[in-house]
């Protein structure tokens, strides 16, 4: 117990920095991750995708 | 233009979305007005009329319950239903079960705020509801998780879009959060009322350990998903950084569950466990303050949007505020400065700056984004959220500015001594030099209430003339199969 408190900021520190290598050190691993932000504006095409298909689907009605 | 909305339905669950946000904006107006009325009992005592369902302390928690849970709470169950189906491309899993989460979560605020005003509460600040509401809103809680989770499972896209993280990490938290605070022993299987499993400072520590998280999960870690999905489909640009939002992410989450104790500074708690809660909110300023640059920065090349489009204004401002009640919260977690501010008026002013400037705002900005998408048509006036902004910006602008007054205030005078040591004001004194603040303060409450009204005004219109594009359209097919 007397030492808790130095090893929980050991695993802490170390989880960090492993996660901000991770991140950051890969040039293609940022690129990927990056693609991803795109996700929300992706919505958007398939539902014009949607509309599009609607609007076929009417004139062939 | 309606008819498209089919499709829509069809492929995502929007019926249940709609009911969260219709009550969302219904709890927005009540939970106001309650405010309101509170805030005027404070600077005009007469409105307590000698009734006690109305007094400000059984009032006070129908406000805070109904702003927090049952605007903020509907708000985000409507959006995070609306982003997990959107950027899974994937059915929210189970109707049934949807449904199950809407009627459970709005049911305990109803058996809640009525229960206050009779006079029936657990006490504890954000948790006053008593242990059978605890026991509803627990089952809701898991069911609402477990909705989410299978969602998350059926979707399309192979990676999980962050703002979804910020809702599943609420979604935990807060379960964690509800079911520990809440430990309590009935009196008896018939009684409403319990004893807390905790005592004494335990107890306290355990209360603020779920209260801040609350602020932190629930109208932060929330708030910031709807802001990853919201800013950037408003700006039609993709955030600023996706990589940031990652750091943002863990690092908010991290450090939040260890900062509730900065809220009993000066009390009998150990020492170092309020230094080191103090510590920790220091530490937050940077991620708080990461997320917030990752979403304005989203604009960056597109300001011009904030001129032309007042969704855009909500969003942003919402994020300015975000940056600024970030900013403060950690200073007052400093000992000394918590040693002026603390039991004072500059704590409610804080709260509000965060809940009116970001937690509104950003709810406002989503809604604006998302009710018409939802009834597949247009907002019924762009002018009319113009108006609702100014409203709620002038309105904040007045709260937040009144309350530091007061805080400051009645700080300095609580703590000055004369040349022999004794106190320098009565305490009837501070109560007469918070009366202009608590004016103003009313007034400010009055702007922002105003604008929300004019924003159910505005969605009561656009959606029904959505519902009348609808049955135009119907009218048109039916008489064209009859003729064919």
């Amino acid at each position: 117990m007397g030492n808790s408190k130095i090893v929980a900021l050991v695993i802490f520190f170390t989880t960090y920095v492993g996660i901000l290598l991770y991140v950051y050190a890969s040039k293609r691993r940022s690129k990927r991750l990056e693609s991803y932000k795109y996700i929300p504006l992706q919505d958007e095409e398939g539902a014009d995708v949607d509309k599009k298909a609607e609007s076929n689907h009417e004139q062939r009605d | 233009m309606a008819h498209s909305a089919v499709t829509s339905t069809d492929q995502y669950n929007y019926e249940i979305i709609k009911k969260f946000a219709i009550m969302a904006v219904v709890w927005a107006v009540l939970g106001m007005g309650a405010g309101v009325y509170i805030a005027s009992e404070l600077a005009w005592p007469f409105l307590n009329f000698d009734i006690a369902e109305i007094t400000f302390g059984r009032l006070r928690p129908v406000h805070t319950t109904l702003v927090i849970f049952g605007f903020g709470g509907n708000a985000l169950f409507a959006t995070s239903y609306y982003v997990v189906q959107r950027t899974c491309q994937a059915r929210l899993y189970s109707d049934a079960l949807a449904g199950f989460t809407f009627w459970g979560w709005n049911l305990s605020l109803v058996l809640g705020v009525v229960g206050y005003m009779a006079g029936y509460s657990q006490g504890r600040e954000y948790a006053e509801f008593i242990w059978p509401i605890d026991l509803l809103i627990a089952v809701t809680w898991v069911v609402y998780f477990w909705v989410f989770v299978q969602t998350l499972r059926r979707r399309s896209q192979p990676h999980i879009y962050v703002a979804n993280w910020f809702y599943l990490a609420f979604i935990l938290a807060t379960a964690l959060l509800h079911i520990f605070n809440n430990l309590a022993v009935p009196v008896s299987l018939f009684s409403l009322e319990s004893y807390s499993l905790f005592s004494g400072v335990q107890d306290a520590m355990t209360q603020w350990w779920y209260g801040h998280n609350a602020v932190g999960f629930f109208l932060t870690a929330a708030f910031l998903g709807m802001m990853y999905y919201f800013v950037p489909k408003q700006a039609g640009r993709p955030v600023y950084s996706y990589r940031l939002s990652i750091i943002h992410f863990w690092a908010l989450i991290f450090l939040y569950m260890w900062v509730g104790a900065h809220h009993l500074h000066w009390t009998a708690l150990p020492d170092w466990t309020s230094s080191l809660a103090a510590t920790f909110s220091i530490l937050l300023l940077l991620p708080s303050w990461g997320g917030m640059i990752n979403g304005i920065m989203t604009l960056s090349g597109a300001w011009d949007k904030l001129r032309s489009d007042p969704i855009m204004l909500f969003l942003i401002t919402s994020l300015s505020f975000y940056g600024m009640s970030t900013f403060e919260g950690p200073m007052m977690s400093l000992k000394s400065v918590n040693a002026l501010s603390h039991y004072t008026d500059w704590t409610v002013g804080h709260v509000h700056s965060g809940a009116l400037g970001w937690v509104a705002m950003v709810s406002i900005g989503s809604f604006y984004h998302m009710v018409p998408r939802l009834w597949d048509t247009k907002i019924y006036s762009v002018k009319l959220i113009y108006v609702h902004f100014f409203l709620a910006t002038i309105g904040i602008v007045l709260y937040i500015t009144s309350m530091w007054v007061a805080g400051i205030g009645q700080g300095l005078m609580l703590r000055a001594f004369d040349e022999y040591g004794n106190l320098a004001y009565t305490f009837v004194e501070s109560v007469t030099f918070l009366h202009g603040p608590y004016v103003v303060r009313a007034i400010g409450g009055m702007f922002f209430l105003t604008g929300a009204v004019i924003m159910a005004y505005n969605f009561y219109m656009t959606v029904r003339a959505a519902k009348r594009e609808q049955a135009a359209i119907e009218a048109k097919i039916a008489a064209k199969m009859a003729n064919a």
